[in-house]
């Protein structure tokens, strides 16, 4: 064809057919196949089941990691943000260029280092102010969620990487997870300097743990979403940062309540809420 | 499908996978030159940024690796190391890191090399930024300078652990198949941070850019020299010596846009490292407690500028090798001096018991006993009189030091807190026995109290009548008070 696919994993895709690669007459078992791996360029299937369908395929797919921490109050908001801006560091490109002929160009990534204040930690992210921004806000709203809740100090924060599918009218777009961080988090109370200071070395060295945790999750090289074309970069990347682009992402938290047995939900969406109609 | 690589595929395949070397290794070595890295992110491809990561290009670390690589690429057994090691001040140096390309024969022959390849081997980049600020190492070369310094050796082969000690540990970055074989980067690092006495070394590796008169410029008879990771070099030398990466202008063909790389100027490089007294350096965070008493490194610092983009540039501090050696002398020389000013006191000598005070020799004396000041003339041993007297003479018995003394020393009139200008002149501790050992109070002795016992009853009748007629005036006081 002259023009390089772009293609990842198995599934080879065209971006000027905006369709996979399929010999004609391929059967239709093929079809759903390549279409289960999530492609988003594929036409939806018509009909409320196929549509069930997609999303019962999605949620298998959807891979959870879950992480626990314990801290001390004042140290829950460096921790936070020094997990989920590793997080991002890793599900995070440069902005995507679009040319004429169907090919991208990508801009590139900066990193910088951020050392905590209470916490011997230090981390690296990525140099994009509106995404530190974002990020801090979600988890600032977090601490004090955590600290009015008058529990005894028992949450969890969740990252979601999502992917929109359009649907026809009158049905909203959806939004199908592909992947889920969520970082449990238990607050300490201290009684006096000597144990925040062991409290500051022992939490790095369990945030170091934490960073390799994560770092071995993102070199299994699982599913990760197709790239799209210009006109679905939307709906698989959040474009809306100047600097960088990160995959659709959205975060939220729960505090757990005093009982424990029961889960008080304060389910918030923070950022992008994107089931808007 | 192709099961054999195109030519094109196999030889974006060797860039991708010289690239990434050269990049882990940059990755790798900012991580510890002892200061935060920060780069930019650009939304428009500004040029032969590989993997689409800003990172930086220090043209000796690329020229290193370039020639430890000597053209050849990661195989199966030859892998790409960079070793971590930490060297004091005095010579002893410690491996603390190895950081391991490897590249094993498990083939994934159905990977699209131009594009999955290159996105996972950005992501193992990124990866391998996070892990760099996690293993022990980063927080010791964060304290890098004055004590000791971090520095780093690249070479290609076999992987050699046997310098980290037991129990080392692995932590695995990551891997990326290609159709040649799989990539996988890890890094074993020291566990036990004991400092060991590594004299079994040689003296000191060569250092670049250091003074010679200082050290001896050989190189490890097997192994490529140890460069420190916070060196600072002359800007015009090296700015000729080094080229910048200019293969850099191959890039993916792919999707990617090129342009000129961007040039890097690293100024002021040096390698001395002062004499200073080590000590072990344990846990994640070193206890330095030595004495500090030169510090020719001012931490790792290295000036980068690039016309594309605007880092911050950070101040570089030029050492001076000269005056590592003359502060460490002084300290000695003082010390020792005073040791001596000490050896000869025959406190325990003073037979005088009505005068029986420590340090009484250093208690203000009468002036026309000035000659035979202790302080000036070390008193004798046991055959001296009392100091009050002041019949002290040296008679050179005391240390060779002693004869110095009185260079050295300018006599202070010794005035110690508490004393009084009596005829016996108080001290501190003399003051301290007394404090500890007051007199009764006399209300507290029985005796006095069983005499006034009577004489009080006696009075109160008179006391009372007194009272009552004041009676008004306590009522009204007791009033202010409600």
């Amino acid at each position: 064809m002259g023009m390089r696919c772009l293609a990842e994993g198995r599934g080879a895709y065209c971006q000027e057919a905006q369709r996979p690669i399929i010999e004609p007459g391929l059967s239709r078992a093929f079809r759903s196949a390549v279409w289960r791996r999530g492609s988003s360029a594929l036409p939806s299937p018509a009909g409320k089941a196929g549509r069930a369908c997609l999303q019962a395929q999605a949620a298998m797919n959807c891979r959870s990691e879950v992480l626990e921490v314990s801290v001390e109050g004042r140290q829950i908001e460096e921790a936070m943000l020094a997990v989920l801006h590793t997080i991002l560091l890793h599900r995070s490109t440069g902005k995507f260029h679009y040319k004429k002929e169907g090919t991208y160009s990508i801009g590139t990534v900066g990193t910088q280092d951020v050392d905590c204040d209470f916490i011997d930690f230090t981390y690296a992210r990525v140099s994009s102010e509106e995404l530190d921004r974002a990020l801090r806000k979600a988890v600032g709203e977090f601490k004090d969620a955590l600290r009015n809740s008058g529990s005894e100090g028992v949450g969890q924060i969740c990252l979601e990487f999502y992917q929109k599918k359009k649907s026809r009218w009158p049905f909203s777009d959806e939004c199908i997870p592909w992947e889920v961080w969520t970082i449990k988090v238990n607050v300490v109370n201290l009684a006096n300097e000597q144990e925040r200071q062991i409290c500051r070395e022992k939490v790095g060295e369990k945030l170091c743990e934490k960073l390799i945790n994560i770092v071995e999750v993102m070199n299994r090289h699982e599913y990760l979403p197709k790239m799209p074309t210009q006109s679905e970069v939307d709906n698989v990347f959040d474009t809306g940062l100047k600097d960088v682009q990160p995959y659709l992402y959205k975060v939220s938290y729960q505090i757990t309540d005093s009982l424990g047995s029961s889960v008080t939900t304060t389910m918030r969406r923070l950022i992008k809420d994107t089931l808007a109609l | 499908m192709d099961t054999d690589l195109s030519s094109q595929d196999r030889k974006d395949l060797d860039k991708f996978i010289k690239f990434f070397a050269l990049k882990t290794v940059q990755v790798i070595v900012q991580a510890r030159l002892g200061e935060k890295i920060c780069t930019r992110s650009s939304s428009s491809p500004t040029g032969s940024d590989w993997f689409n990561l800003a990172i930086k290009d220090i043209p000796e670390v690329t020229h290193e690796a370039k020639k430890a690589l000597s053209g050849q690429l990661p195989a199966v057994g030859r892998s790409m190391c960079v070793e971590i090691s930490l060297k004091t001040s005095e010579g002893d140096s410690m491996e603390l890191e190895i950081w391991c390309l490897e590249m094993n024969e498990k083939c994934d022959k159905e990977i699209k090399v131009s594009y999955t390849v290159y996105n996972r081997l950005s992501l193992l980049l990124k990866s391998l930024l996070a892990i760099t600020r996690v293993t022990p190492a980063y927080r010791l070369s964060r304290k890098q300078g004055h004590e000791y310094v971090i520095l780093y050796r690249i070479y290609f082969g076999e992987v050699q652990l046997s310098g980290l000690g037991e129990g080392f540990q692995t932590v695995r970055v990551g891997t990326v198949g290609t159709p040649l074989g799989t990539i996988t980067l890890s890094c074993a690092y020291r566990i036990n941070l004991a400092f060991m006495s590594t004299r079994q070394f040689e003296r000191t590796p060569p250092i670049m850019g250091i003074i010679i008169d200082h050290f001896v410029d050989r190189p490890y008879p097997s192994s490529s020299p140890m460069h420190p990771c916070n060196y600072r070099t002359t800007g015009e030398d090296n700015g000729a010596t080094y080229p910048s990466v200019e293969d850099s202008q191959e890039v993916c063909t792919t999707s990617f846009s090129t342009s000129p790389p961007s040039q890097l100027i690293v100024p002021g490089k040096e390698g001395g490292v002062p004499p200073v007294p080590s000590q072990p350096a344990h846990g994640t965070q070193a206890d330095h407690e030595r004495m500090v008493m030169c510090t020719p490194l001012d931490g790792a610092l290295y000036s980068a500028a690039t016309p594309s983009s605007s880092e911050d540039t950070e101040t570089v501090s030029n050492s001076s090798e000269g005056k590592s050696a003359s502060p460490h002398d002084l300290l000695e020389t003082i010390f020792v001096r005073k040791v001596g000013a000490f050896v000869n006191k025959p406190i325990n000598q003073v037979t005088m018991a009505s005068l029986d005070i420590p340090f009484a020799m250093f208690a203000p004396k009468n002036v026309e006993l000035e000659d035979n000041d202790p302080m000036v003339n070390p008193p004798d041993s046991p055959d001296a009189e009392s100091p009050l007297q002041g019949s002290l003479h040296s008679e050179g018995s005391s240390g060779s030091s002693a004869g110095n003394t009185h260079d050295d020393f300018v006599m202070v009139d010794f005035k110690p807190a508490f004393s009084k200008d009596d005829i016996l002149p108080m001290d501190l501790g003399t003051f301290y026995r007394e404090f500890q050992n007051p007199p009764q109070l006399s209300s507290l002795s029985i005796d006095i109290g069983a005499q006034s016992m009577a004489e009080d009853l006696d009075s109160l009748p008179e006391k009372l009548a007194v009272h009552e007629k004041n009676v008004k005036e306590f009522d009204a006081f007791v009033e202010t008070l409600q």
